[in-house]
């Protein structure tokens, strides 16, 4: 099928629209757009970042979700307390698969749940001296720690718990850092607001631990930061950086450390690969420190190659020559997976609907293969997330931001993409639509899919989706044999 | 006779458990059975009864025994003066916590643990001064208090507090069965107070139930933890609370009440004399600008 054209696309938002009470369509028309490159700023053609209407199933996550989920949740020898009752955690937990190396209960602690369990007694009295004891059992029974941060779920700032004092008190103690994080779910639209206050947390209760600390420093010194090491994506973006000469201080936050993070202000440049969960400690750090930041796309070579070549730039020759090495070094592997999976990809169309950077930072990797991003939205973006999507998207595309699931379907139904790349809910929705589904969170179990190394698994992945045997079988052998018949009896 | 359900509200310290306290032992004594289950996190709405300090709380028994689900109803009720079952619902220290909760849970428990048996006659809530919460309304909500008397006096303040209590009223009355029964004058002799209160009721479409003088009997009897139906059964300040009881026991007015505005109010207060007419010059004024003025 060939593309729709703006006319077209037009009309298909209003006819998604047309179920919707009259209330519900003005809000959810401001939030559906057709892709316009000659615009300069999205506020003229979408709004986001605002409250989901009751009624419609929206995908977004909640303020506990962005802080202990995604920016602390990785921090591997940290131990992240997931404070009030039990379940916040425990649905939680693991789900995002941050990569670490160490071992787990001894000196990392990524995939345990913890928290104070929250009981009826504990709303009604307070959850202050349960937290403290919780800590102090925490101490006991894995010492090597290197600290703790509290992840607030809703009852904390519906009872007003001081989190903090018990944060100072039990620091003071053990002489660890204890990180109270005020990311009660209930706060803000979306998880977006969780991943600004858990930023908020960094620098009042993080950052500030590195004044009067000795550091070694070199010309070369980076963080990469808003890389959550999912299915390893921060290892083959790492490598590829100290290849080409600079030095990893920090990696914010998958594979972490809080001993890294702490060093952090002493580095030359601080790389943002998530720019919508980790831009407001850059920007923190750019004020305080003094450290400049950029951002850099790490999906598919060309943006590899660019991403190298930009952060180079901002470095002395060695540095811009090792990123040509780079380049250079990997050219032949990649120009073999191209060859390899274009001719099986090429023309094929795929609908995005993600969080984070991926809804425009994905659409390299799938040039690269030859294929076309015909839609694409954001669960929790900003304006500033659509500012930078609108040139990488074609014109006369999709966009659309808190997508519905209905929406989503309808625009499916009709766009008619080869690919669908979303997350766990909308899977196996699309499947049995028969259309070819990827999870773009979790890279289904996969990954990485950052960097060279990770392109080629990517360019695998969605080869092996794509073209997978399944699709043509999607007809019940009994129904296919009756239709011919059926034709008949009707003529 | 059927089980009625009766919740006292009322400005914080205008006396509502020592009231309710008179009131219930006055009922106990013509024979009723009754219960009193104590809405505050302070718990003191059985002590004259019980003759105790303060009773063993359903949410301090459910802290120590680890969940609510692990208490028995006998451990939670004690019985007092007349046969009058008690239960405190308890909850934290002012400042942590969540009060209104533990009034949730520890009536949702009394009600699956079966407290509220058919011998029963009355129920009494005593609830804590100010409905700050959803959890404070709890006795009011669907199936619980039918029935609610509100404490005032003819100072302003507990007018006020009695109107917005209307308020609350008025807000589950549409959903459910809880009517305005009247309200309980318990004086704090300021003038025309009787008057006062008759007109107030008046206003929000219920009745002054009854005018309870002030008498040093009721502190007389509180220092030794007694109401004044067992301390001194023959004073006259006994017979008021009778009265009131027998009001109660006979009441059949029970309305959806008609809360008035702030301006309403004040015009009420006005017209006793309690509030002067406001002098709309002098708003906003310093004393430097009115001394010039």
């Amino acid at each position: 099928m060939s593309a729709l054209t703006r006319e077209e696309t037009e009309a298909l938002i209003q006819e998604v629209l047309e179920v919707y009470p009259e209330k519900a369509r003005k809000d959810r028309e401001k939030h559906l757009a057709v892709n316009d490159q000659s615009i300069e700023q999205s506020k003229k053609c979408i709004t986001s970042n605002r409250k989901s209407l009751p009624g419609v199933m929206t995908i977004r996550g909640c303020a506990y979700a962005g802080s202990k989920g995604v920016v602390w949740g990785p921090i591997k020898d940290m131990i992240h307390i997931s404070h009030g009752p039990v379940g916040c955690g425990q649905y939680s937990r693991a789900g995002r698969r941050n990569y670490y190396v160490g071992t787990t209960g001894v000196n990392s602690f990524g995939t345990m749940n913890f928290t104070t369990d929250f009981q009826e007694k504990d709303i009604v009295f307070g959850g202050d001296k349960k937290l403290a004891k919780v800590m102090v059992e925490i101490e006991g029974l894995f010492p090597l720690n290197k600290g703790i941060s509290i992840q607030s779920e809703c009852p904390i700032g519906l009872i007003g718990d001081d989190i903090e004092a018990v944060a100072k008190k039990t620091a003071a103690e053990t002489g660890k850092p204890v990180v109270p994080v005020r990311c009660e779910g209930f706060r803000g639209v979306s998880q977006s607001l969780g991943h600004h206050i858990a930023n908020d947390a960094i620098r009042d209760w993080v950052l500030p631990r590195s004044e009067g600390k000795v550091h070694e420093s070199t010309p070369y010194d980076v963080a990469v930061i808003g890389d959550y090491n999912i299915g390893g994506d921060a290892w083959s973006s790492r490598i590829l950086l100290e290849e080409m000469g600079l030095r990893v201080v920090s990696q914010w936050s998958g594979d972490g450390t809080i001993s890294e993070m702490e060093k952090t202000p002493f580095v030359k440049m601080n790389l943002i690969h998530c720019y919508r969960s980790m831009n407001y400690i850059a920007r923190h750090m750019e004020e305080k420190y003094s450290i400049p930041w950029m951002e850099y796309n790490f999906f598919g070579p060309t943006k590899v190659a660019e991403s190298l070549r930009a952060i180079a730039a901002h470095f002395d020759d060695k540095i811009k020559e090792g990123a040509e090495r780079v380049i250079a070094k990997y050219q032949a592997m990649m120009d073999e997976i191209i060859a390899k999976y274009k001719p099986r990809l090429e023309g094929k169309r795929v609908m995005l609907y993600v969080g984070g950077l991926r809804p425009r930072h994905v659409i390299g990797a799938y040039e690269d293969l030859g294929m076309e991003v015909v839609g694409t939205g954001y669960e929790f973006g900003h304006n500033d997330d659509y500012d930078r999507t609108i040139k990488d998207m074609g014109n006369a595309t999709l966009i659309y931001d808190d997508v519905t699931g209905f929406e989503f379907e309808e625009f499916v139904k009709r766009v008619k993409p080869d690919l669908v790349g979303s997350g766990i809910k909308e899977k196996f929705i699309f499947q049995k639509m028969g259309v070819p589904f990827r999870q773009m969170h979790s890279w289904d179990y996969s990954g990485p899919y950052h960097g060279y190394d990770g392109f080629a698994i990517f360019a695998r992945d969605m080869d092996m989706t794509l073209n997978n045997p399944c699709w043509s079988k999607m007809q019940a052998p009994w129904l296919k044999k009756e239709e011919p018949v059926a034709e008949k009896a009707a003529a | 006779m059927a089980l009625r359900q009766c919740a006292i509200y009322g400005k914080g310290g205008i006396g509502k458990s020592t009231t309710t306290q008179n009131l219930v032992a006055a009922l106990a004594e013509s024979g009723k059975k009754v219960m009193i289950v104590g809405c505050d996190p302070k718990a003191d709405s059985t002590r004259l009864i019980l003759h105790a300090k303060a009773q063993n709380s359903v949410m301090e028994l459910a802290a120590e025994a680890g969940s609510v689900e692990d208490l028995e109803l006998e451990d939670v009720l004690s019985v007092g003066y007349g046969g009058i079952k008690c239960v405190e619902s308890g909850g934290p220290e002012p400042g942590v916590g969540c009060a209104g909760r533990g009034v949730i849970t520890a009536i949702n428990f009394l009600e699956e643990e079966g407290a509220y048996d058919d011998a029963l006659d009355f129920v009494f809530y005593d609830v804590l001064g100010d409905v700050v919460c959803g959890g404070f309304a709890m006795p009011i909500r669907e199936n619980k208090a039918q029935e609610i008397y509100i404490v005032c006096s003819g100072e302003m303040m507990a007018m006020y507090a009695a109107n917005n209590i209307c308020k609350g009223i008025v807000k589950y009355a549409n959903s459910g069965s809880v009517r305005l029964a009247g309200l309980i004058c318990n004086s704090r002799q300021t003038d025309r107070e009787d008057e006062l209160i008759i007109a107030l009721a008046e206003k929000l479409g219920s009745q002054m139930i009854h005018f309870i003088p002030r008498a040093n009997a009721v502190q007389h009897a509180e220092i030794r933890r007694m109401t004044v139906i067992e301390f001194d059964p023959t004073h006259k300040q006994a017979d008021e609370y009778r009265s009131l009881a027998k009001k109660i026991v006979d009441n059949k007015n029970f309305v959806i009440p008609t809360p008035i505005t702030m301006d309403e109010l004040e015009e009420l207060l006005m017209e006793f004399g309690i509030m002067e007419v406001e002098d709309t010059t002098i708003i906003g004024k310093k004393a430097s600008e009115l001394a010039v003025a």
